[in-house]
């Protein structure tokens, strides 16, 4: 099962690079041969928004059951977020020099991302101030939570309302998908293959993490 | 007065994956009273602590019950006194503001509230020293006021940990008579190393047995 | 008995501070340090109020972060929260705590505001929209404060943590309040501003929830 899964990952991300390099792009106004960096800005974008409020979910969990078990998926999401957060933030501002002319410039957007990356960093930051392990667990569980409910504040409402110069999120306001279908299909197989790639190393982060805390348990 | 009773099941404490203790069972109802007995560093205090519900064991279940009810686990606290020096007091408060706050938060209304804080100041020979913040208080005197906050709102089950650290004998003596008193109507757990502690309780119980 | 028992904490941590001044000492000589630098680095120019707006939120938010945490962390470095656990509940106590800090702020914000107007000539157009905006804006600083307060109060190196944990979970609030006080102070209408208001309102209403949802597993250990 295992492996079948991880040869699909495989199979669907190397043809996403391929495809998605060598096939034409519809021309899309202002965007050109550059609206190609969203077949892998977007999903890792996606995958770091998805990775914190899962992130989130398990830390609601590990306080109502105080399973160590969740507090270690909780902070393995977080590790594997802030990964995709990096990578989100690398390829946007690589598209933001080419496209706006310079790498950062604090579009609500970007805002955004960079508020994402400073609650991650913060997060690990107070888990590594905390030496007992339940307290550990209790307040970063807190502390995502209490970040997640303020996050919305800044994704969703932000760019309502202070400008932003990003090419709209992929269904825009109007409800219309600027892709033709050759495009769609791409995106949506970048889309399922990164996010699948996400789950199969969330998998051996947590099995990781779990081997190294059974082993502290053991040796002392 | 309504019987009470505690009783833990299979109790399992770990700190950074050090076993404190494990598979600790305990019973005990209306006027028994039990020693907890171990070294410097063995987990008296952490056992009394997770008893008293200020932190959580790892594994296992703790119920009180009065009357055969159970006691919900956020109301634990208003059954409980406690004397133990990792509690203390307000320093920049005088005596009679932290009694008066302790009291105010225990009880709905203040009626008797003021004869019972002078009562107990009286006992223990504070009186005198009631408007006086607790900073100026030597350590002794900190103890005494210390007896007052665990005994004062008749709690039922009584939890004193070192409770003679740092008192003269006239102290001592008021210590053990509360605690006799206490005994005839509640549950009393004492965690010392001192023999004439000891002798206060019908039974006694060694953490070290439960490594 | 919860609004009776958060009435009576509030009290104590009042007294308290009243007799020791540990907080405000430090904070009124923090305000006055602040403003001095910022009064320094303008001179006798008259910045825009773009920018005075900007100076005068890092007063506000670096006053916040040094004073709010103390009401938690004393409780944990005094060893008088045990005694405070066996008295009452959660509840009553965050919620005092969160009066206190409250008081704290409005106060100290009163003043600070005082200062810089007087120091930095800091003109508002539209006097009773930038203090409705400020108003709103304290209401959620303080309930976001006060339990990341409550959760350091648990951890190590408690002074540099608190900014840091602080700042990502206030930047949606401070952004825009930020915004909204520049433009009242340049005179725009109070109605014009009513969906910054909305957001300060929910963004305080949320976190409060969120915290007195959440103050109980922080505060038993």
């Amino acid at each position: 099962m295992n492996k079948i899964f991880t040869s699909l990952v495989f199979l669907i991300i190397s043809g996403v690079i391929v495809l998605g390099l060598a096939l034409p792009i519809p021309n899309i106004p202002a965007l050109g041969d550059k609206a190609r960096v969203l077949y892998f800005h977007v999903p890792m974008s996606w995958i770091s928004v998805l990775a914190f409020f899962m992130s989130m979910w398990y830390s609601i969990r590990y306080l109502k059951t105080k399973d160590h078990d969740y507090d270690i998926r909780s902070y393995s999401c977080a590790q594997l977020g802030f990964l995709f957060c990096i990578l989100a933030t690398a390829t946007g501002s690589l598209w933001a020099k080419f496209s706006w002319g310079s790498f950062w410039n604090w579009d609500p957007r970007q805002t955004s991302i960079f508020i994402l990356l400073l609650i991650y960093g913060a997060y690990f930051a107070l888990r590594s101030a905390i030496d007992s392990e339940d307290q550990r667990a209790k307040l970063s569980s807190v502390y995502a939570i209490i970040a997640a409910v303020t996050v919305p504040f800044f994704v969703f409402i932000m760019p309502r309302i202070v400008e932003s110069l990003h090419p709209d999120p992929i269904i825009n306001t109007q409800g219309k998908i600027n892709m033709d279908s050759s495009m769609l299909t791409v995106f949506i197989s970048a889309l399922t293959g990164f996010t699948m790639l996400y789950l199969w190393m969330l998998n051996l982060k947590i099995r990781v993490e779990k081997i190294n805390y059974n082993k502290l348990s053991i040796n002392e | 007065m309504k019987s009470i009773e505690i009783v833990c099941d299979n109790l399992s404490k770990i700190y950074s994956g050090k076993v404190i203790f494990k598979n600790l069972s305990l019973k005990l109802t209306t006027g028994n009273s039990i020693s907890i007995l171990g070294k410097n560093g063995s987990g008296k205090s952490t056992l009394i602590k997770i008893l008293s519900g200020i932190i959580s064991a790892n594994k296992g279940s703790i119920t009180v019950s009065e009357d055969n009810i159970p006691v919900p686990a956020n109301l634990c606290y208003s059954r409980i006194g406690l004397i133990s020096p990792y509690l203390n007091l307000y320093d920049e408060l005088t005596a009679s503001e932290n009694l008066r706050f302790f009291c105010g938060l225990r009880n709905n209304s203040n009626d008797g509230m003021e004869e019972k804080i002078e009562f107990y100041l009286n006992r223990v020979k504070l009186f005198d020293k009631r408007n006086e913040t607790v900073k100026n208080y030597s350590s002794g005197m900190k103890q005494k006021l210390k007896l007052i906050f665990a005994v004062i709102n008749q709690p039922r089950i009584l939890y004193m940990d070192e409770p003679s650290t740092n008192l003269d004998t006239e102290g001592i003596d008021i210590v053990y008579e509360t605690a006799e008193k206490h005994k005839k109507n509640g549950i009393l757990i004492v965690a010392t190393n001192d023999k004439e502690d000891i002798k206060l309780c019908e039974s006694s119980l060694n953490i070290e047995d439960y490594k | 008995m919860l609004l009776k028992n958060s009435y009576l904490v509030f009290k104590k941590d009042l007294s308290s501070e009243l007799r020791t001044r540990y907080v405000i000492n430090s904070l009124l000589m923090f305000v006055l340090v602040t403003i001095s630098i910022i009064r320094f680095a303008i001179g006798d120019e008259r910045a825009d109020n773009e920018i005075l707006t900007g100076l005068l939120w890092i007063a506000v938010f670096f006053t916040s972060v040094s004073g709010l945490s103390r009401t938690f962390v004393k409780e944990e470095e005094k060893e008088t929260s045990v005694a405070l656990k066996l008295s009452t509940g959660s509840d009553s106590v965050i919620l005092g705590k969160l009066i206190f800090n409250m008081v704290l702020t409005f106060s100290l914000n009163a003043l600070i505001l005082l200062l810089f107007v007087i120091i930095t000539d800091y003109q508002i157009k539209n006097l009773p929209g930038f203090l409705i905006v400020l108003v709103f804006g304290n209401l959620g600083l303080v309930s976001a404060s006060t339990i990341i307060a409550a959760i350091i109060s648990k951890a190590n190196s408690k002074g540099t943590l608190y900014p840091v944990l602080s700042f990502p979970v206030l930047l949606p609030l401070l952004i825009t309040v930020i915004n909204a006080t520049k433009l009242a102070s340049l005179g725009v209408e109070t109605d014009k501003l009513f969906g910054e208001i909305q957001i300060l309102i929910s963004y305080f209403i949320v976190v409060t929830v969120a915290s007195l949802m959440l103050f109980k597993y922080v505060w038993e250990d």
